[in-house]
């Protein structure tokens, strides 16, 4: 069993963890990168579309383009990668992080901690969706995986359940690689992902896109042989009864939500209840000193480039607080309005550095006001969208106000206009 | 006169458009950007795409390399190039941006490598293989 | 010499394996055939997991005498086969005065059937033990010996170590016919039929759950009516702490035990099983339905009610034989040779050991007056499934100073290890099931989404076949259909 200290370990070595990785080690920390599989870049390797970077980069770059920019700076600047490095444990009290690899076991003593780990799929079998178990049903980053990878096929003809952006992606990777898709369901009655992957995955190929729609059984003993769909209430989400349609299919891909993965921690850090994603502030840190977050483990974004940012913020904040042994600890809570859903961060330190609020609305919006305070200012935004991540800078002039105004919490509410 | 909906995908806003096509011109409204009025023309009149697909690799690490176009392509064109795909077999080491069709079906448009694929290690083989760490030389602008 | 006796063991469930290891303690050719590609896939694979205190059983029955003698052998039983058991204890949970009467019926009948400890207390001191529990409990009838396992590891034991010991195991070889011919004393069984050959067979043991009555036509012996019985179920995620500690059971229906609430071996929680009545032929019905899994979450509210279906992390389902003497059928028929066991409905799990044991001692030995000779070779031990990460630190990274697999995580919910997963396979797992069940990778949070690939990669390469060979379980189940690029 070795021993190593270091200034800062991050643990997860895709979007996010290689952005913070790359701000550590600029600003002088010794940082250790640490991945469990055989190569950094996380689920970017297999995204072989486009689409990312148009905000970092302004440029449109594929997922494994986007991700060799970071890996080139890694490697120029000195981050260690120890990829094949999976963590056991982390012991809060004495910050221990116990790792097992190949060469075994490696404790780690960070001075600054950074979780960067991701998501995980919801599963089809968590769904509770009545019928058999068949072979043929994969999440959508599974047949991700063996198409771009392994270079498999998942099956012949698929329907594809959620319209997430990986959804509609594999909408578009299953036909133009040769399999028949049948169609996108979306229980909701708006579409989940961004509406220019609705376009360029579903209207150019003329796959339906069935709103207000999901699976409701599936059919065949060893290898799937039909779904049977149906349609349902767009207020109250129930079944409407004498819906259901039965379509043939021998594959059965799921793009209904991201979890984030937080097991290695969630015992002793604040977690929001709902999806159980890390509770951060505007320095990306948790509830624990040491200890920083950033990406999808927090929140789930749908751009990468949010995710580099905030990754970006994580590693800043958690050199800093090497640097200088702590950060200002002032900090209050955000509240969401009812119409938000997912709200980054969950509190803002007062003495930090600006930093961007990121939130999603419940409803669509042609023509939104938001409002951050009260008091602090107010935006007009168009467009909005539940499937599409409004940011809002909160800047030096915000934090001042929020100072002056004294206020114990901020409330960020959006409200419909004409 | 024709009138057509379409979402812009020119960025992540995704504005609705409505484009008003006649004989001679055609309309746009509901963009935030210039680059709205350029998509909805260039929809309607000669819709273009950014494809990526894969290609077959012998005796790398990876079965597959992902490429994509270096520049949109015509649309129509996307079942023929994803057969070009089909017809070639490269072999490793493939670097990121290698160049692997050259004006692809006469469009002016190259098909490149996005990833790298290092050769497998066989006990044959001389030098060690680039490891994936090694910085290679990317051939995207920025 | 005298030949040895020839004896076939049809099915390799909890029952036709733990026979099958009985009779490889005695000097006799065992055979265990099984139709499917792995051992305990039928009701072995899919029911509550649950080892019964035995007061349920009506004293004189056949399964009051097996199962609180089988629940007692269970604990040498999971330290020779290297299973996981738990005495965890259980509650049947009153909720209504007239409850309790009901309640001591059971601790008589407790008493009669041979337990110990088994007490009825008050409501508080049930809430001591079980916290989440429903303010309408009133009390609850406890005993302590009732416990929890994964009857497939049971299964999977008991035939490795009877193939250890001399057993022929046969997968993937329906029986598709019985010869019999007249003997000095009546019919008799001479002859096994499969889907790949005939063999002369003296003994046919009856261990095929399910299909027990149809195998029992085609030997021409008696069988009391079966037909399936189908349970659902719910698994919810681990919580730490859990939830439940011990088995919960309601007060029963006249149908059946019940909707229980139980923890798992692992750490999850299970909810389940319904009980509904499937016609004969639908001895494969797994399917789950809309109103099934309600009635599991409604009753299992009933007992603790913030269960969340949120939790959810699995459903499924699973049959059983019901006979219409609920009971088993085990003995000697009218075919001599021809041995049942079978209509193993609850506590079948429980009584298996007990009931292996009868069958081989008390039914082939004594009844039906076959001596066999000792097999003086005969180990009773079988190396359990452990996955490296379960080990201490220190031994975990001696395991991967052996070989560097042990040190590369497959499934990250579990820690299962590429080195775990390759030694699953080399013991016996041919599918992406038999893997799962073996090591518990893909049991957990991300139900494979993680390790899927991985494992697959791993079953491919340590057959020599391709990627798209792998197959999810028996029949064509293959995860793959064809290359993207040839």
């Amino acid at each position: 069993m070795r021993e190593v200290i270091t200034d800062t370990l991050v643990i997860g070595g895709g979007a996010s963890g290689m952005a913070a990785a790359v701000e550590c080690v600029e600003r002088g920390c010794r940082t250790i990168l640490v991945e469990r599989e055989e190569s950094i870049g996380g689920v970017l390797n297999q995204c072989i579309h486009n689409g990312f970077g148009l905000h970092v980069f302004k440029e449109e770059l594929t997922g494994p383009e986007y991700a060799q920019l970071f890996k080139s700076q890694i490697h120029q600047k000195g981050v260690e990668i120890q990829p094949d490095l999976f963590v056991v444990n982390i012991d809060p009290k004495r910050r221990e992080v116990v790792t097992m690899g190949k060469g075994g076991c490696v404790v780690y003593r960070p001075r600054a901690l950074i979780m960067t780990t991701g998501a995980r799929e919801r599963p089809f079998s968590s769904l509770r969706i009545p019928g058999t178990r068949p072979a043929g049903i994969y999440t959508a980053g599974v047949a991700q995986r063996f198409v771009n990878l392994y270079n498999r096929l998942p099956g012949d003809r698929a329907f594809i359940l959620g319209s997430g952006d990986i959804g509609l992606i594999m909408a578009r990777r299953l036909t133009l690689e040769g399999m028949k898709v049948l169609g996108v369901a979306e229980l909701m009655p708006h579409p989940g992902g961004l509406a220019r992957n609705i376009a360029q995955c579903l209207d150019d190929f003329d796959i339906p896109l069935r709103l207000s729609t999901s699976v409701v059984e599936v059919r065949g003993r060893e290898r799937l042989e039909g779904i049977t769909l149906a349609k349902f209430d767009p207020v109250t989400l129930q079944r409407i009864p004498g819906t259901e349609e039965r379509v043939d299919c021998d594959t059965l891909i799921l793009s209904v939500g991201l979890l984030p993965q937080n097991e290695l921690i969630e015992s002793f850090v604040e977690t929001e209840p709902v999806n159980r994603g890390v509770k951060v502030d505007s320095f990306m840190r948790t509830t624990h000193p040491w200890i920083f977050a950033a990406g999808n483990n927090v929140a789930i974004y749908d751009l990468v480039d949010f995710v580099t940012l905030d990754g970006k913020i994580a590693g800043q904040s958690a050199a800093r607080m090497v640097r200088d042994g702590f950060l200002p600890e002032k900090r209050i809570p955000l509240a969401r309005s009812e119409q938000i859903g997912t709200l980054i961060p969950s509190f803002c330190c007062v003495e930090g550095q600006p930093f961007t609020i990121y939130f999603r609305s419940k409803k669509t919006m042609k023509k939104a006001r938001v409002s951050i305070g009260p008091g602090i200012f107010e935006t007009v935004r168009l467009g909005i969208k539940p499937s599409e991540m409004v940011d809002i800078p909160f800047t030096v002039k915000h934090l001042g106000k929020l100072k002056q105004l004294g206020l114990t919490k901020i409330e960020i509410s959006i409200k419909e206009v004409p | 006169m024709e009138k057509r909906g379409l979402t812009c995908i020119s960025c992540p806003l995704g504005c609705d458009l409505e484009a008003e096509v006649t004989a001679d011109t055609v309309t746009v409204t509901g963009n935030r950007c210039e680059k709205g009025v350029v998509y909805a023309k260039a929809e309607v009149l000669n819709p273009q795409r950014v494809v990526t697909s894969n290609v077959l690799v012998e005796g790398g690490l990876s079965p597959l390399v992902s490429v994509k176009t270096s520049a949109p392509i015509p649309k129509g064109l996307i079942g023929k190039m994803i057969q070009e795909l089909k017809n070639i077999r490269l072999h490793a080491p493939i670097r990121i941006g290698q160049v692997l069709i050259r004006d692809l079906l006469g469009t002016g448009v190259d098909v490149v490598a996005t990833r790298a694929v290092e050769l497998l290690p066989t006990a044959q083989s001389g030098p060690s293989p680039i490891p994936i760490s090694h910085p290679i030389d990317v051939c995207v602008k920025l | 010499m005298r030949e040895l006796l020839r004896v076939a063991v049809i099915g390799a469930g909890v029952v036709g394996s733990l026979i099958a290891r009985c009779l490889t303690r005695y000097r006799c050719e065992v055979h265990i055939f099984e139709k499917e590609e792995d051992v305990g896939w039928g009701i072995t694979k899919a029911n509550s997991a649950v080892i019964h205190g035995g007061y349920d059983d009506p004293p004189g029955s056949v399964r009051a005498r097996f199962c609180a003698k089988g629940n007692a052998m269970y604990s040498s039983l999971s330290e020779e086969l290297g299973f996981e058991l738990k005495r965890v204890g259980s509650f049947v949970l009153a909720q209504a005065p007239e409850d309790f009467p009901y309640l001591e019926t059971l601790k008589a009948q407790a008493l009669d059937n041979g337990l110990s400890g088994c007490a009825i207390l008050p409501a508080q001191k049930v809430r001591d033990l079980e916290p989440h529990i429903a303010d309408t409990v009133l009390g609850g009838f406890w005993c302590p010996s009732a416990g929890i396992t994964e009857p497939w590891m049971v299964a999977i034991g008991a035939v490795e170590n009877a193939v250890k010991n001399g057993a022929r195991l046969h997968l993937s070889e329906a029986v598709t016919g019985l010869v019999t011919a007249e003997g000095s004393r009546g019919r008799r069984v001479v002859a096994l039929k499969t889907v790949r050959g005939e063999y002369p067979i003296d003994i046919v043991i009856n261990a095929s759950g399910l299909w027990a009555e149809e195998l029992s036509t085609l030997a021409g012996a008696y069988c009391p009516p079966l037909h399936p019985r189908k349970g659902e179920y719910l698994l919810f995620d681990k919580f730490d702490p859990p939830l439940v500690r011990s088995i919960l059971f309601p007060i029963p229906s006249s149908v059946s035990k019940g909707i229980l609430v139980l923890p798992t071996v692992d750490g999850g929680l299970l909810l389940g099983p319904t009980a509904t009545d499937l016609p004969k032929e639908a001895r494969e019905e797994t399917s789950t339905t809309r109103e099934g899994l309600s009635e599991v979450l409604y009753s299992a509210r009933k007992l603790v009610p913030t269960l969340d279906p949120q939790w959810t992390v699995k459903t499924f389902a699973g049959l059983r034989p019901e006979s219409p003497q609920k009971d088993f059928a085990i003995g000697k028929t009218e075919v001599e040779g021809f041995i049942q066991a079978a209509a193993m409905r609850s506590p079948g799990l429980t009584a298996a050991p007990a009931v292996a044991e009868h069958v081989v001692e008390e039914v082939l030995r004594r009844e039906c007056g076959y001596s066999l000779e000792s097999n003086d070779r005969f180990t009773p031990v079988n190396p359990p499934f452990v996955n490296v990460s379960n080990l201490p630190l220190e031994e975990w990274e001696k395991k991967i100073e052996t070989d560097p697999l042990y040190g590369k995580i497959a499934c990250v919910c579990n820690k299962v290890t590429e080195g775990d997963i390759r030694d699953a396979v080399r013991r016996g797992a041919t599918t992406v099931d038999g893997v799962k069940f073996r090591t518990r990778a893909s049991f957990g949070r991300c139900q494979g989404g993680f390790c899927l690939a991985k494992i697959a990669e791993i079953l491919a390469r340590e057959s020599g076949r391709s990627l798209g060979e792998v197959k999810m379980r028996s029949g064509r189940t293959e995860l793959l259909r064809g290359r993207v690029r040839e």
